[in-house]
């Protein structure tokens, strides 16, 4: 039995204490030991997007990170998207959309768009395809996935 | 041309056309919606499969004593676990499959059949451990010459895949093992005679290559075995009812031991129907002492062993007289199998030639094994590889005729009254439609041409499918603040929660937010098929339909004992019940149910005998890179026939998600495999899907000809969007470089090569 290791992180905000074994994915570990399984697996080798965190503010594919990095660190998954005052406004725009079939991608690509968001808050559509050329969706062709971030960037900017 | 009458239906729906938000949208943009995969038990184990290698050989011994002794292994499981099956057919909704073929696809008994073939599984505390495990098991194989080429398995002297498949000919067998496990045969009138009717006759080669359907979603199985011989299946599946099904026979159990929880489905496609995991997971929980297991597919699990639909090779042979009229056809369809019997080759030839009217034709198709995986159903089955032929020989037609695209299928378009080359006769449809539509439509009115840019090329291609009907059971019951509980078994993969909600609370006069839908397991709800054949909205639907009628036929009951009348002197209008001066809303009525005898509950079961066929065409503007190869698509306007658009911006992202995959099945999608079977390109990297930089916005039109077999018009919508796109991307190709493009994928490799081959 391989030994675990103690990890401290903020996650959404929350301070969190897990043990892990050290070859144990950041993935694996918010789905099967913290239950947050909102981030998905669709391939488990960074080809997808469909686990996307932000990790202290950059955009990663929590299958390629081990969770032991996130030691001290500070992790946002689709869970803490929302807040007390109700859904992101990209979150809103998904749904009034019709960005989403399946939904199964959608956790992915609403990470994805806040952390493009974040640091461009009024993305072009090129930008905003070039951004998210690393989800994988299969349902949709993007169209409505694509208009509804560029609309959550409106809301955002008459919000802020 | 003289304006088509279209059927104007009186159109005065309240909730049937708009929008609504879908009932569980909120659920899955919050990472809330519970997939299979997110499920975990107290106890539970996480399983591995053993996968072959080879992807042709005996068997010769397995040896799983190593992994059976690994600390954590709970259980292990071959197929000696599984009951020998008999060879039983049985009815999957999309195709038919032999039980014992299906009882092998899941654990090899005798033989691995492909790359990827499963061997057998192991439970284990964590999956690392279960990995781990299942790569101590030593299996012994005598390697056999694989079988990978379509043609070359249907010549005499190809090794056979299965002794006991003999070629199937109208019903009767052949007397010697064959890898064509069947032949099929479409004739009507005289081809000789059309063919010297002809002007211009053109004849083309067309080769495809298998390609998956991709969805996002790893198929994924939990089971949990009670020792008093109760099972629960959770999994990502297309039809819990299917599922139940097969792993009752695979398992020789009764169906009634068996409940399966259809979990939030990531993606199907068709690829979701048959079971892979669910009856290994079962007998794992049980070797294991009753304890749950969880098996999830990593992804180059799912490419090499679930999925795709068949590479084939295609001869097309049409010709058409001076006017453009198609005087006669021919074509030879060979679809790949994989490793059973059961490919969509009979799929490829109705669709083939069924947009036009055929006087003279002559089709086979022929079934063919091959050490690939089993086929499964991929939207639209066959028909993308038929109409990539006959679309493209169609343009080649009006190139030599001098006849615009759409012009030549106005004229030789099927409709109401048109027999089939496959038989049926087409009721009300509204292919013409679509072509006017797609005539009229911003794009094609629009040029091409854009400021100094050569190589840019317009294509245009049409498609057909069938649609299915299918047993769909629904079942409501009235809540006291006026809303409506709606509980069906139709997994929603793409917004049929809220599209078949919305046809009950059109019965009901009360918005589709009123209505409360629940997807529930096999206990809990009547026979129903699974999601597929884009039947959920039709058939579901109609159910709810059904529904709707009988609970206001009960609430008119209620309004009659509340007003001292006879029901049938109330009027329900627009969620109004109104009798003399006197009205009542639904909701008001709902909240005094109590006083007048109680809950009010109905339930509904359908099995509709026809469905809708339905018409799709495309129009694309591509440019081609000369030097590179590379494709890149300017613009794409898809044009449908939805009958009725029940749910509109579902029905329109149907048709952009089937473009999207026929874009990915047109120019980069292939099964890749080296010459002893390998699959090589079993990931999402290799295995390359359009990511957003493919696409540009994909336009709609959304044509609405009312289907005359359904309450309220519908049609199918899922499954056509996919049929048009590679001949369409073919067509432009050939416009903007002049290359006729005649395998697929149409990847810059080939068309540099196309390119070269020009110049010389």
């Amino acid at each position: 039995m391989n030994k675990k290791v103690r990890v401290q992180a903020t996650i959404n905000g929350e301070d969190v204490e897990f043990l892990c074994e050290s070859r144990q994915s950041l993935l694996e570990v918010l789905r099967e030991t913290l239950g947050l399984t909102g981030a998905k697996e669709g391939c488990n080798n960074g080809n997808c997007g469909a686990c996307n965190v932000i990790l202290d503010g950059a955009l990663v594919n929590s299958c390629l990170v081990l969770a032991v990095e996130i030691d001290g660190r500070r992790v946002t998954t689709i869970e803490g998207i929302a807040t007390a005052q109700g859904l992101h406004p990209l979150q809103e725009k998904f749904i009034a959309h019709a960005a989403l079939q399946c939904g199964f991608c959608t956790p992915g690509f609403i990470v994805a768009s806040k952390a493009l968001l974040d640091q461009n808050p009024n993305p072009s559509e090129s930008e905003i395809r070039e951004w998210l050329a690393g989800n994988l969706c299969r349902c949709t062709g993007y169209d409505r996935i694509v208009r509804a971030v560029m609309d959550a960037s409106q809301v955002q900017e008459k919000t802020l | 041309m003289t304006p088509l009458a279209v059927d104007e239906k009186k159109d005065d729906y309240t909730v049937i056309g708009k929008n609504p938000l879908r009932h569980d949208g909120t659920d899955k943009v919050t990472g809330r919606a519970q997939y299979g995969a997110d499920i975990r038990l107290p106890g539970m184990l996480y399983g591995a499969m053993l996968r072959s290698p080879q992807a042709h050989a005996r068997i010769l011994s397995i040896d799983t004593s190593k992994a059976e002794a690994y600390p954590g292994v709970k259980a292990v499981v071959t197929a000696t676990d599984l009951p020998d099956v008999e060879s039983k057919i049985a009815d999957l909704g999309e195709g038919t499959i032999n039980l014992r073929h299906q009882s092998n696809n899941v654990l090899a008994r005798d033989k691995v059949l492909y790359y990827g073939h499963a061997i057998a599984a192991v439970a284990a505390i964590n999956l690392h451990v279960a990995e781990e495990a299942a790569a101590l098991i030593e299996v012994e194989y005598e390697v056999l010459p694989p079988v990978l080429d379509v043609r070359k398995a249907m010549q005499e002297d190809s090794p056979i895949l299965l002794d006991d498949i003999r070629t199937d000919e109208s019903g009767k067998k052949g007397e010697r093992p064959s890898n064509i496990a069947a032949h099929y045969q479409e004739q009507v009138g005289d081809i000789e005679k059309g063919f010297l009717d002809a002007t211009v006759v053109i004849e083309r080669e067309f080769f495809t290559s298998m390609v998956h359907q991709g969805y996002i979603e790893p198929q994924n199985a939990t089971a949990q075995y009670n020792p008093d011989g109760q099972i629960t299946i959770w999994c990502s599946t297309q039809g819990s009812f299917g599922v139940r099904e097969q792993t009752a026979e695979i398992l020789e159990i009764p169906v009634s031991k068996i409940r399966v929880v259809p979990m939030e489905i990531g993606g199907g496609f068709g690829g979701k129907v048959g079971v892979y995991l669910e009856p290994v997971v079962v007998l794992l929980s049980r070797k294991s002492g009753y304890r749950p297991v969880k098996m999830t597919m990593t992804r180059s699990d799912v490419l090499a062993a679930t999925g795709p639909t068949s590479g084939s090779y295609i001869k097309v042979k049409m010709g058409a007289n001076r006017d453009g009229k198609i005087t006669a056809v021919q074509a030879l369809l060979a679809y790949e199998a994989g490793t059973y019997p059961g490919s969509p080759v009979g799929g490829g030839m109705g669709v083939m030639f069924a947009p036009y009217r055929i006087e003279n034709a002559l089709v086979d198709g022929y079934d063919v094994l091959v050490n690939k995986p089993r086929t499964a159903a991929y939207r639209a089955p066959g028909g993308s590889n038929a109409a990539f032929a006959c679309e493209t020989v169609i343009d080649e037609l009006c190139e030599k005729l001098d006849m615009d695209p759409i012009e030549f299928r106005l004229l030789n378009g099927a409709r109401e009254g048109d027999r089939r080359v496959d038989g049926p006769v087409f009721a009300r449809i509204g292919f013409l439609e679509t072509l006017e539509a797609a005539q009229n439509s911003p794009h094609y009115c629009a040029p091409l041409t854009g400021p100094n840019r050569p190589h840019r090329g317009r294509g245009v291609a049409s498609g057909f499918w069938y649609n299915y009907g299918g047993k769909s059971s629904a079942s409501a019951s009235v809540n006291s603040d006026g809303t409506v509980s709606l509980i069906t078994g139709s997994v929603d993969i793409g917004g049929t929660r809220t599209s078949v909600a919305m046809q009950l609370a059109e019965g009901l006069g009360i918005p589709a937010e009123s209505i409360r839908p629940v997807v529930v397991d096999t206990d809990s709800v009547g026979y129903t098929e699974g999601t597929y054949g884009s039947r959920t909205t039709f058939s579901t639907g109609w159910a709810a339909y059904e529904v709707s009628k009988l609970l206001k036929e009960k609430l008119l009951e209620r309004a009659a004992l509340i007003w001292e009348t006879e029901s049938d002197k109330i009027r329900f209008e627009h969620g109004a019940f109104l009798f003399e001066q006197k009205q009542m809303t639904f909701a008001q009525l709902a909240a005094r149910l109590d006083e007048t005898g109680g809950p009010v509950v109905a339930s509904a079961a359908v099995r509709p005998e026809h469905s809708g066929p339905t018409f799709a065409t495309h129009i694309v503007d591509v440019e081609v890179d000369p030097e590179t190869g590379k494709v890149q698509i300017l613009r794409y306007t898809a044009v449908q026939d939805a009958g009725k658009a029940i749910y509109p911006d579902y029905v329109a992202s149907q048709m952009q998600g089937g473009v999207a995959q026929g874009v990915g099945w047109a120019l980069n999608e292939e099964y890749m495999y080296d010459d002893q079977g390998r699959l090589v390109n079993a990931s999402l990297l290799d295995y390359r899907m359009p990511v957003t930089l493919d696409l540009p916005m994909i336009e709609t039109v959304i044509v609405e000809v009312p289907n005359p077999g359904h309450p309220y018009g519908v049609r199918g919508v899922g499954e056509v969007p996919i049929v048009p796109p590679p001949a369409a991307l073919a067509n432009a190709i050939y416009h903007a470089v002049g290359v006729r493009m005649t395998t697929l994928p149409m990847n810059p490799a080939r068309i540099v090569a196309e390119l070269d081959r020009q110049k010389e």
